[in-house]
């Protein structure tokens, strides 16, 4: 349970509702492992060579070099292979903008007001994405699932563990805090001004902002006032499902995810979190977050970021490959390779790998185990989830993916995907690929 | 200091384009891929004058006045070819004044040329020959909706071209023709895939009819339309995006009917009929990552559709979907991924190299590196198909990069830390 979610829409739910829809997740059944002698990266900035992972209860028991195995754990030989956490991606639109793209699919923007902050994305995933299934082939574990960015409000995000269900609730990351998507910039002022409607500026879009967050301290003020209330037969304010989540942020229960490319938008929005007294937690996609790694670290605000898109619209036009290294290099900073696509979550290790190449080619000098933070611990961390999953420390939950070579070559592949210590992909064994319902008896099965 | 060292050394680079193209080069103890044979020239050196391939051998002598490249044993292949882009035609996908890639008719135009669109100074093009990518098809694009009509079935004529980027006018290779079929195009042809056969013929038979015979006839095509359509029925180039496998068989059937030189884009389902294609020796020029079903026509779409192809003898080139031209770079990155699943490494650079520069008939840019030919290619750090190495110098006719990117010097106002003043004083 979280902290301070005691009270608000109702007497026993916070704003942040994790209660309603609740997670039915259950860890598949898994066994004690024993990962032997493999290069291991732990997500927390080491690396071992000749290293163990012991798995036990679905949570990680121990990482080590030659590490005893008393009790009869099933050994797993890694040897010239790698480990590393299950990769997590912070911005995805799996299931709501599933694969095949159809319109009668598209389930990831409420394009219909420019602040829905009353909409879920959970409530539009499609669990048979095919998408899911492959971005599991790349060692994908769990993921941010956010709604688009046409609004300034676009919604709640939910976070998923990466495995086979009918189910969204199913997916759903137990006790993960929920997620604000807001957006910056020019997505929202093109979307309504081109009908002539609010915001058609960027100065639209911070009045936009601003005259939500007003709203909010007063329906935040008037269940404070209700609660306070030594009246017996006070009645509760009217429920408004906008402002709950709005009220949520304000309270610190749900975490801020801020669509924002440009440096001097991110630094306006750093001055209206202060002014209503809120965090961002993540800007995303943040093409120019390199402008202002410093301002960023200092704030303890993450940034994530593709490794190279750039150009398709004016705010990326700055954008450059250096952007994750330079937002990594300032001290305490936060920098996360997230994907955005149905295509970039399969590979978000080669992601990370090229935003390091070209890091260490402008001599900034990051290794393999500093940079696999990008989309593993830094991404959870951003995602509220670090201290249940994002590295292999013990105690952790045995999200871990064991890579056929250094996951940072092209030429890699994730050989097992276990998820909370059960093996949810095998790549060597067609019995241990699951295949969504939708895929069932279509051609790509092969021949 | 690092830092420091760092910013020198891009300005160096810069200045090496001081050196006169009559300069001699040598580039001594790489291992060279000149896509000739099919293992690489281990230790070998490369000597280039006047923007030619003068020798290619091991310990080649050469005279004082001969500038030297260390290769230390570092890959050197042929300049890469960058897929079918717009590079030159968009700077920013988003603003409409910016872009040319698209043409939205409501007739059909096969005299549509994308060419004269292009400019060499566009940001896109530094960007891109400094990563290794020398060339490119530019592609001639139809917008889809409600303004296109049917015209967009034939989307117009690109040409194949180098990244050079001197503002003069390209030299280019031969043109050829994009058709579009498939579901997508289902909205250029009637909403349906069967009128885009029809309606190709009916243009086809126009081509090849007089304006006599026609008198009386609803014509698709202006006078113009009908004489450039009858030379690429004659003797041209027809690139056709199509992704479904039955629509990929229909296409060869509709192809061998008018004896056609095609090469299937896009592909995705081009596995399921690899025979066909292998025997009718149709090339394919695809995307490796496409995986997921997009759409319908993609239901088929594997990692492995290239490996396979490659197995049952079909020629393949790479090329990104969607013509992604800002990051076009990402071409190798396809390649690569390909080998993961499959692809022999050689067989993946020739697909960017030696494959698309033959089936587009670009003898400018023969996508090999040979005595007397182009003196065009690139020395890599690390694997050239690996996302961790990249292309330490490139040479376009014998000539290195004019002027550092935007991007490069972004990074060079960004890179230093607590600069004593604003960054807007470093350029």
């Amino acid at each position: 349970m979280l902290p301070g979610v005691s009270f608000g829409a109702d007497s026993d739910a916070g704003f942040a509702a994790e209660d309603s829809y609740p997670s039915t997740y259950q860890p598949a059944a898994s066994e004690p492992l024993l990962l032997r002698n493999a290069t291991v990266l732990t997500g927390t900035g080491a690396r071992l060579e000749a290293a163990d992972v012991a798995i036990r209860n679905g949570r990680i028991e121990a990482v080590g070099v030659d590490l005893p195995n008393p009790d009869g754990h099933t050994e797993v030989d890694a040897s010239g292979r790698w480990i590393t956490p299950g990769i997590i991606d912070i911005h995805s639109h799996l299931g709501v903008y599933p694969s095949p793209g159809t319109a009668s699919h598209a389930d990831g923007n409420e394009i219909t007001a420019p602040a829905t902050p009353g909409v879920w994305a959970e409530h539009g995933v499609w669990p048979q994405d095919p998408g899911f299934t492959a971005a599991r082939a790349g060692g994908v574990t769990a993921m941010l699932v956010l709604p688009g960015s046409a609004n300034l409000f676009g919604g709640r995000g939910v976070v998923l563990k990466n495995v086979p269900a009918v189910s969204y609730q199913a997916m759903k990351f137990p006790a993960a805090p929920h997620s604000l998507k807001m957006a910056c910039g020019e997505n929202p002022k093109r979307v309504y001004g081109s009908k002539g409607q609010a915001p058609m500026t960027r100065m639209g879009n911070l009045a936009g902002y601003r005259s939500q967050w007003i709203k909010a301290q007063q329906y935040l003020q008037s269940w404070e006032d209700y609660h306070n209330s030594d009246d017996e037969d006070a009645k509760p304010p009217q429920r408004d499902l906008a402002m709950e989540t709005l009220a949520g942020v304000l309270r610190g229960d749900i975490l801020v995810q801020m669509h924002c490319y440009r440096a001097d938008e991110m630094i306006t929005i750093l001055d209206l979190a202060e002014e209503f007294n809120y965090r961002v937690t993540a800007f995303h996609h943040a093409v120019e977050a390199y402008k202002i790694a410093d301002e960023l670290a200092a704030e303890n605000v993450c940034a994530a970021m593709w490794a190279d898109w750039w150009g398709f619209k004016m705010e990326a036009y700055d954008g450059i490959q250096e952007n994750i290294a330079l937002v990594d290099r300032a001290e305490h900073s936060c920098a996360v390779v997230h994907s955005d696509s149905a295509e970039g979550i399969q590979r978000l290790n080669q992601e990370a790998a090229k935003a390091m190449a070209r890091g260490n080619r402008a001599g900034l000098d990051i290794s393999a185990a500093e940079a696999i933070r990008w989309i593993t611990l830094n991404a959870a961390q951003a995602m509220g989830i670090a201290t249940e999953t994002g590295s292999l420390e013990p105690g952790k939950a045995a999200d871990v993916v064991i890579w056929n070579q250094h996951p940072f070559s092209v030429y890699a592949l994730a050989d097992q995907v276990y998820i909370d210590g059960a093996l949810m992909h095998d790549r060597n064994d067609p019995q241990l690929q699951a295949v969504s319902d939708f895929m069932l008896g279509q051609p790509a099965a092969g021949e | 200091m690092r830092i420091l060292t760092v910013i020198i050394v891009v300005t160096l680079a810069c200045c090496s384009c001081l050196v006169s193209a009559q300069q001699a080069t040598l580039i001594r103890n790489a291992t060279i891929h000149t896509m000739l044979e099919t293992a690489p020239q281990q230790n070998s050196d490369v000597l280039i004058r006047a923007g030619r391939i003068v020798a290619i051998g091991s310990g080649l002598d050469v005279d004082a006045q001969t500038r030297v490249i260390e290769a230390e044993g570092r890959h050197l292949t042929p300049g890469l070819f960058a897929g079918i882009t717009q590079l030159g035609l968009v700077e920013v996908s988003a603003e409409q004044d910016t872009s040319d890639a698209a043409f939205a008719s409501n007739s059909m135009r096969p005299e549509f040329s994308i060419l004269p669109a292009y400019n060499p100074a566009s940001a896109l093009i530094d960007i891109t020959r400094s990563e290794g990518l020398t060339w490119t098809l530019l592609g001639a694009a139809s917008s889809g909706g409600q303004d296109a009509g049917m015209g967009a079935l034939i989307a117009g004529q690109g040409v194949s071209l180098d990244l050079g980027g001197a503002m003069t006018l390209p030299d280019t290779g031969p043109s050829v023709l994009f058709v579009n079929l498939g579901g997508r195009a289902a909205e250029l042809s009637g909403q349906s895939r069967a009128a885009q056969f029809m309606l190709l013929e009916q243009a086809m038979r126009e081509a090849q009819s007089s304006g006599r015979q026609l008198a009386n006839e609803p014509r698709l095509l202006t006078v113009t339309g009908r004489e450039v359509l009858a030379t690429f029925i004659a003797d041209g180039r027809w690139m056709v995006q199509v992704d479904r496998a039955s629509d990929i068989l229909q296409t060869l059937a509709w192809a061998k009917r008018h004896d056609l030189d095609i090469v299937i884009v896009g592909g995705a389902e081009a596995w399921r009929v690899a025979a066909p294609l292998a025997s009718a020796e149709v090339p394919v020029m695809l995307d490796p990552l496409t995986n997921l079903p997009g759409d319908f026509d993609q239901l088929g779409a594997r990692l492995d559709n290239a490996a396979r192809l490659h197995q049952a003898g079909v020629t393949l080139a790479f090329s990104a979907a969607g013509m992604d031209s800002h990051n076009a770079r990402k071409v190798r990155q396809l390649a690569g991924v390909a080998v993961a699943h499959g692809l022999p490494w050689h067989s993946a650079l020739l697909a960017l190299t030696r494959n698309p520069a033959q089936l587009l008939g670009y003898t400018q840019q023969p996508g090999t590196l040979s005595k007397g030919g182009p003196a065009t290619m690139v020395l890599w750090h690390g694997d050239p198909l690996d996302v961790t190495g990249y292309a330490e110098q490139v040479w376009i006719d014998g000539e290195t990069q004019q002027r550092p990117s935007r991007q490069q010097l972004l990074l060079q106002r960004y890179l230093p830390q607590n600069p004593p003043r604003a960054r807007q004083f470093l350029h």
